[in-house]
């Protein structure tokens, strides 16, 4: 983020970061039901948004939170919800129909450890499988992993502009500790940070269709109550909207929910690197804890230890090609979660038969410690 | 383009008559009627397309917005309340209605049916009720009468029922009304009131199931069980004066409850407009 002369610098903490990008970017409308460790964000949308003319409402549950989204959204406004593991479990089922009606909006989930109940007031980055294949049916998902209270302001902003250049929901994976913890930032102004808003349709009402093939595959969108009369539906349908059983149709509109994300997945790719140029060893780690990898890479270079770290800003669509790459040359990867081993297995997808593939997993509900991750590079090195 | 809907109808001009015919409903089902009496109310209020959307769960009932020409939005099970809730509250001008079942809107998607009453946002649920599953194939429903059969209550119910028009009065909605798919003006009128009524509106439109609950129950078929809703209706406006054995088994129809309370939307406006002179600080 540049600084001018009239940025304001701030202590922020990461879900007020997160409410404060999701305005930035021009969300009008949140639905929510209290959870913790998320619930910051909307305690600050409930005081925020009728100040400037945005709607809050809280909801029944969270099932009716993604309703709510969803539908506001359909009705023209740029939406979000903020949950935590069980709520966006509960949020699933109308995950999947904002991805088959291709319907922008934002999900936060501010991670804590599970499964079920879990660890409520604890961390965990267990929900990253699930935010890529947490709804029923094939689709594609769109998610990404802010590291620091500056990223959960910026990579809001970015989810709401994929969410809107793209047609379809995305997943901010934030989690307890980055939600809770504080750091000074320097908000942008107004301008600084690009927005995009979602294609209006410019054809008269009568020859708009809400699912239109385009050459990029995404089609423009009205909304509710602006005389383009349209029919949404879960079912799977046809370019007008209406169901159908086609079986041309149908494969029509699942590769059109596919492709138009996995062909333009350059656009969203965010990877960090430090260090990887000459490294033979490489740490895979985003989130929180890529903090505390940063820093045991660190350590391993002043034992001369040619140690680097990649870290995937947009988890979901993994960055293939990239990590693929760099990879090339490398003896060791070791992919440092705080779950069980979740994105360890795309790794070694991509590492299959070129390199070593270890892991460090923490699960119990405590961040990793520099000294943990340092000591596991020695032993794989 | 059906045959039962001509170019003369005040039908034809709202429905989506070059797509979508013929519709999923066995024949002599309700639901069509339904139907029909919501666009003859909507004709008759003069409303435009345009601000209207049509918002549904899953189910027979709920197949009904998409024969419609309006905003349409056929959502997941239970959650038409949901979606609808965020419609209006990002749009409050449009006329927001819900169409479910008794399944789809009191077992699945019973939470958002309560806790709109509660909150009295404007939007007017009709319920169409016929005791029963019927995209499924028959299963029990909250409204499947003690006894009764259903193809999971193969030897009669075990269960107690929901009175719809009580719950939704108990949950806090400003207007609740009820009618058969047998009294159609009284039915026209109704869900006419219902739209205009500002605040959470319920409108219960009994309805039947000829295909299943019918079958299962002997009940007869689709004549025989409209002719049976006449005889069992009774305006609520005549039972006032009739002895309580008089009433006992009977459907009590008309407008069932009818108050002023704060309506969601207007109020969050208010909030809104109290911060007005901040924004307008704060722009200039």
């Amino acid at each position: 983020m540049a600084q001018s002369k009239n940025s304001v610098r701030r202590l922020v903490q990461g879900n007020e970061a997160s409410m404060l990008g999701a305005l930035y970017a021009g969300c009008n409308f949140f639905a929510g039901y209290p959870i913790t460790p998320s619930t910051e964000i909307a305690e600050g949308m409930a005081r925020m948004l009728p100040k400037k003319g945005g709607r809050f409402i809280q909801m029944e549950d969270e099932i009716g939170s993604m309703g709510a989204i969803i539908g506001a959204s359909a009705a023209g406004a740029k939406t979000m919800t903020a949950t935590s593991g069980p709520g966006f479990s509960l949020m699933q089922e109308n995950i999947g129909y904002a991805y088959i009606t291709e319907v922008p909006c934002v999900v936060v989930n501010v991670q804590r450890g599970g499964p079920s109940t879990g660890l409520p007031t604890k961390i965990g980055q267990q929900d990253t499988m699930q935010a890529r294949w947490g709804t029923h049916g094939d689709y594609t998902a769109i998610s990404v992993a802010p590291a620091s209270v500056r990223e959960c302001f910026e990579q809001t902003v970015k989810a709401f502009n994929f969410s809107e250049r793209f047609r379809t929901p995305v997943t901010v994976l934030s989690d307890e500790v980055l939600g809770h913890m504080r750091e000074v930032i320097t908000l942008p102004e107004e301008g600084e940070i690009e927005i995009i808003n979602r294609e209006k349709p410019d054809v008269p009402a009568e020859w708009y269709h809400h699912f239109e093939a385009t050459p990029n595959l995404v089609s423009p969108m009205a909304g509710f109550g602006e005389g383009y009369r349209f029919h949404m539906t879960g079912l799977v349908h046809d370019p007008e909207g209406f169901p159908t059983a086609d079986t041309n149709e149908i494969r029509k509109k699942l590769s059109k929910l596919r492709n138009k994300i996995v062909r333009f997945s350059d656009e969203l790719v965010q990877l960090e690197t430090t260090m990887m140029d000459d490294a033979n060893i490489a740490v895979v780690a985003y989130g929180t804890a890529a903090r505390a990898a940063q820093q045991a890479v660190l350590m391993a270079r002043d034992k001369r230890i040619r140690a680097g770290l990649i870290r995937p800003i947009t988890i979901w669509p993994f960055a293939d090609d990239q990590i693929r790459a760099l990879l090339k040359g490398i003896k060791t990867v070791l992919v440092v979660e705080l779950n069980m081993g979740q994105i360890v297995h795309e790794v070694d997808r991509l590492a299959h038969r070129h390199c070593k593939v270890e892991s460090l997993n923490r699960f119990d509900g405590e961040v990793l410690d520099p000294v943990e991750i340092f000591k596991r590079i020695l032993e794989v090195k | 383009m059906p045959a039962t809907v001509q170019p003369s109808d005040v039908a034809y001009n709202y429905l989506r008559v070059k797509k979508n015919f013929p519709n999923v409903w066995c024949a002599g089902c309700g639901i069509g009627t339904v139907m029909g009496s919501i666009i003859r109310a909507i004709d008759k209020l003069g409303y435009s397309k345009n601000d209207i959307a049509l918002v549904s769960g899953i189910g027979c009932s709920s197949r009904l917005p998409v024969y419609c020409d309006f905003n349409t939005l056929h959502t997941t099970h239970g959650r038409a309340i949901a979606f609808a809730t965020g419609v209006k509250l990002a749009k409050p001008h449009m006329k927001v209605i819900v169409i479910t079942g008794d399944g789809d809107g009191l077992a699945i998607g019973g939470n958002h049916f309560i806790h709109a009453c509660r909150r009295n946002i404007d939007i007017t649920t009709i319920l169409i009720n016929n005791h029963i599953y019927g995209m499924t194939g028959g299963q029990c429903s909250p409204t499947t009468a003690h006894d009764k059969k259903a193809t999971t209550a193969p030897y009669g119910n075990l269960e107690n029922t929901f009175d719809v028009a009580q719950l939704a009065q108990a949950a806090g909605a400003s207007f609740v009304s009820r009618s058969t798919v047998y009294h159609v003006q009284q039915m026209d009128k109704l869900i006419g009131l219902a739209l205009e009524k500002k605040g959470f509106s319920l409108f219960e439109a009994i309805s039947n199931c000829h295909t299943y609950y019918g079958r299962l129950n002997k009940e007869g078929d689709a004549v025989s069980m409209i002719q049976d809703m006449k005889k069992i209706a009774l305006p609520i406006k005549a039972a006032k004066v009739l002895p309580p054995e008089k009433t006992k088994g009977k459907l009590l129809t008309g407008v069932l409850w009818d108050v002023e309370k704060p309506e969601f939307c207007s109020e969050y406006q208010k909030l809104i407009d109290n911060f007005k002179d901040e924004r307008e600080k704060n722009n200039a």
